[in-house]
């Protein structure tokens, strides 16, 4: 225990560098959120106009901030705003280095584009009232949170952001309250708040040993410690992130939690939460405890989570469940890049997650989607999407194929250079992770393969032409549908349905009809919901022609994570 | 430093405490294991501030050394505010459960459930099946070389179309069973309003 860590004049403030225009535009991505979910709950479902411009402004000026931010920090070095005049051992510290401003731009652009969706989707449904009153505030509040975790210069800040990004995570979760809902959302906040615990134990350790939670003082003052108590606090710290970042031992909680939510929901939260574990992940092994210490440790969890995930979604019939397994499968990628602690790991390692964040959300917004035009996500019901919808089939298929890696695309780029670097390194684990790397792109193409195959290409069902009226969905036997009327039990919910849902044409109703209590629409996919999709596709599809210079934007990352100083000196002056 | 030791004690056992809270099924538990297990982490945080029994920093004529480091404090304040939210959240999560199923209880993920359902009837079905070749060889046996010559072969068919007619019933009413089973699973016993109320929030050990 620190005998007097924050002994000295505490108070004796040394007013920071006059701060820059630059500096002022840091906390906007925090704050602007933050008001506008108050300004929400303030105005109430009235003015539902409003309340959509007052989102998507919001959001677009987080973007544009974001964007701002990452050229200066990109030109500049990183900007540095100390909150309300503190110099760091006592005030909060804001940081946007390349890095953050980087993580910034992908995230608003994805959060800006799934708004435009779930607005699309509110409006589809014309079901107004409920999504607007508490899904517009908490994913303000989302935003808020995932932005001050990037932004965050201290560990306690990183955990408040965490938080943050975490309570407005199991409202919208468990958004209605059914059956479903609820229990996915049980396992999910018991998860996520054992990891926060856990967090606190461990910025009570580092701070117990160096007196400080301000990353750029840690930097230095880690570096001192005695080698046990140094492992200890790397450990812990690692844990927590590894439980955030959906790790291989520590994602247990993510493939049952996330395809219960609103597609909307499921699509931020498996482009972006677990991308804000591997970014903690990043600046933990990089900014607090450099060098390769952990490194074969890391290697083998990101092994298990290439190989575990991806066998977990080829056995998967569900694509949504598919997608979560091979979302926890290809968080190995970042891991092994991270592990390899080199400029050409790290570089790979950002390249790969700015590639993940928006192929990610993508697939589950188009999956979304796919469950309005086909009642169901099961794939051994579905079929024959493509035919049906031939511009659903094009953004799946798109998408499917760079999550998978097939040439051209970025995903292809991104673990090419993952793996070259790897190539560069040498070494016998590293060469297994190489074989385990290719063997998950070529097991995740034969995955999506066979969604492809089984939702969009074979035979359409003949209740997925039934377009435009109320599908009641029974419970029938799979062999004598005779005998559906004996069947025990209501028949309700969408997982006591062995058989095929079997569509009953009820005259005199059209469009609307429910489905395990979700609301359902056939027919061709609404251009609210649709447009933002195809920018997220073509979003994904600017990583492959702006390849060059985004290669060039992370190994400046690397570099900066690497020498440490840029960032060191800009918070503490030194 | 013996406060300071106190402290740390204190904040092992809530930590002890509510680990083994969080350990149990019914959701009233696991909310009352966060707020003890949070509690015991604000105690080893706090604890972190130095030597007990010192001055708060709200005297300005006090000494730095003299003062406990406020920081820590700051922390364990907000920690407090954040579980707040999170136990309010939890109680709700776990009144909804109730409200839904009838209990608390953290359910098990229907996709798992499915798969060991598949696993049993896949058993379940071998059994039968080899159940019904030993039948089928023993009424081979029975019948005899002579009978089969008399009989021909209709005697061996009426056998197998009988045995095949109870396979098949034994297999349907075992589909029967496990979608039973598979609806009970997914309505979670919405029989027992009549309990005891509090028995049911406070989550009885079953």
């Amino acid at each position: 225990m620190g005998d007097d860590p924050g002994g000295g004049p505490l108070i004796a403030a040394v007013p920071p560098e006059a701060a820059s225009t630059a500096s002022a535009l840091v906390p906007l991505p925090v704050i602007l959120p933050l008001l506008a979910a108050g300004l929400k709950l303030a105005i109430g479902v009235r003015l539902q106009r409003t309340q959509r411009v007052i989102s998507t402004v919001v959001l677009a000026v987080v973007l544009a901030v974001a964007l701002l931010l990452l050229i200066d920090a990109d030109s500049h070095g990183p900007q540095v705003m100390y909150a309300g005049g503190w110099p760091p051992p006592v005030g909060i510290v804001l940081v946007a280095d390349r890095l953050s401003a980087l993580m910034l731009v992908i995230s608003s652009a994805v959060t800006l584009c799934v708004l435009l969706y779930s607005i699309g989707q509110g409006m589809a449904d014309n079901d107004e009232a409920t999504p607007l009153s508490v899904y517009h505030p908490s994913y303000l509040v989302l935003v808020a949170g995932v932005s001050d975790t990037f932004l965050a210069g201290d560990l306690f800040n990183l955990y408040v952001g965490f938080e943050i990004m975490l309570t407005a995570s199991y409202v919208l979760l468990t958004l209605g309250g059914t059956v479903t809902r609820i229990r996915a959302g049980a396992t999910y906040a018991i998860v996520s708040l054992l990891s926060s615990v856990l967090f606190l134990a461990a910025i009570a350790v580092v701070y117990a040993a160096t007196g400080t939670v301000t990353m750029a003082q840690l930097a230095g003052r880690l570096d001192e410690l005695p080698d046990g108590v140094r492992l200890l606090a790397q450990i812990s710290l690692l844990t927590v992130f590894c439980v955030k970042a959906a790790v291989f031992p520590l994602a247990a909680w993510l493939p049952d939690s996330y395809p219960t939510a609103p597609a909307p929901v499921t699509a931020v939260f498996a482009g972006l939460l677990t991308k804000v574990g591997i970014y903690a992940i990043l600046r933990n092994q990089t900014l607090l405890f450099p060098g390769d210490r952990l490194s074969g440790v890391l290697m083998v969890l990101a092994l298990l989570s290439l190989l575990i995930g991806i066998l977990g979604a080829v056995a998967q019939t569900d694509l949504k469940r598919l997608l979560s397994f091979t979302l926890i499968s290809h968080i190995g990628y970042m891991v092994f890049g991270i592990a390899l602690a080199s400029r050409a790991g790290l570089a790979g390692a950002v390249f790969y997650v700015a590639h993940h964040i928006t192929v990610q959300t993508t697939l589950f917004l188009v999956v979304g989607l796919v469950e309005r035009r086909g009642v169901t996500t099961d794939m051994q019901r579905l079929g024959g999407i493509a035919k049906l919808s031939p511009a659903l089939g094009l953004v799946f298929f798109i998408p499917a194929m760079n999550l998978a890696g097939v040439p051209p695309l970025s995903g292809f780029l991104g673990k090419l250079g993952l793996l070259r670097a790897g190539l560069m390194q040498g070494g016998a684990l590293v060469y297994v992770l190489i074989a385990a790397g290719t063997a998950t792109s070529l097991l995740t193409l034969y995955a999506l393969a066979k969604a492809w195959n089984l939702a969009f290409w074979r035979a359409a069902p003949p209740e997925l032409y039934v377009v435009g009226v109320v599908l009641d969905i029974v419970e029938t036997d799979d062999e004598t549908p005779g005998e559906s009327a004996a069947a025990p039990g209501p028949p309700t919910e969408a997982e006591s349905t062995p058989g095929g849902p079997v569509a009953q044409v009820l005259a005199g109703r059209t469009e609307a009809a429910t489905f395990g209590g979700r609301a359902i629409t056939t027919g061709q996919p609404p251009a609210a919901m649709l447009a933002p999709t195809i920018a997220m596709v073509s979003f994904g599809l600017a990583f492959t022609v702006l390849a060059g210079p985004l290669t060039g934007l992370t190994e400046r990352v690397a570099d900066e994570l690497a020498a440490r100083t840029p960032y060191v000196t800009a918070v503490t002056g030194r | 430093m013996n406060e300071t030791l106190s402290l740390v004690i204190a904040g092992g056992a809530l930590v002890a405490a509510g680990t083994i809270l969080l350990l149990s099924r019914p959701l009233t538990r696991i909310v009352l294991g966060a707020v003890v297990l949070g509690n015991g982490v604000n105690l080893l945080l706090l604890a972190t501030s130095g030597a007990a029994g010192r001055a708060p920093l709200l005297y300005p004529a006090t000494q730095g050394r003299h003062m406990p480091d406020p920081l820590p404090q700051a922390f364990v304040l907000t920690a407090i505010v954040i579980s707040l939210a999170l136990t309010a959240f939890l109680s709700t999560l776990a009144y909804r459960a109730w409200q839904l199923s009838g209990t608390d209880d953290v359910q098990d993920d229907v996709e798992d459930v499915r798969v060991a359902q598949r696993a049993d009837y896949a058993e379940e079905r071998d059994r039968l099946r080899t159940a019904y070749r030993e039948q089928r060889a023993r009424h081979r046996d029975h019948a005899g070389p002579e009978e089969e010559q008399q009989a021909g072969g209709e005697g061996i068919l009426k056998h197998l179309r009988r045995d095949r007619a109870q396979y098949r019933e034994a297999r349907r009413r075992a589909r029967a069973e496990m979608r039973a089973d598979r609806v009970r699973g997914a309505h979670a016993e919405v029989g027992t309003d009549e309990d005891d109320q509090w028995e049911t929030i406070l989550g009885a050990d079953r």
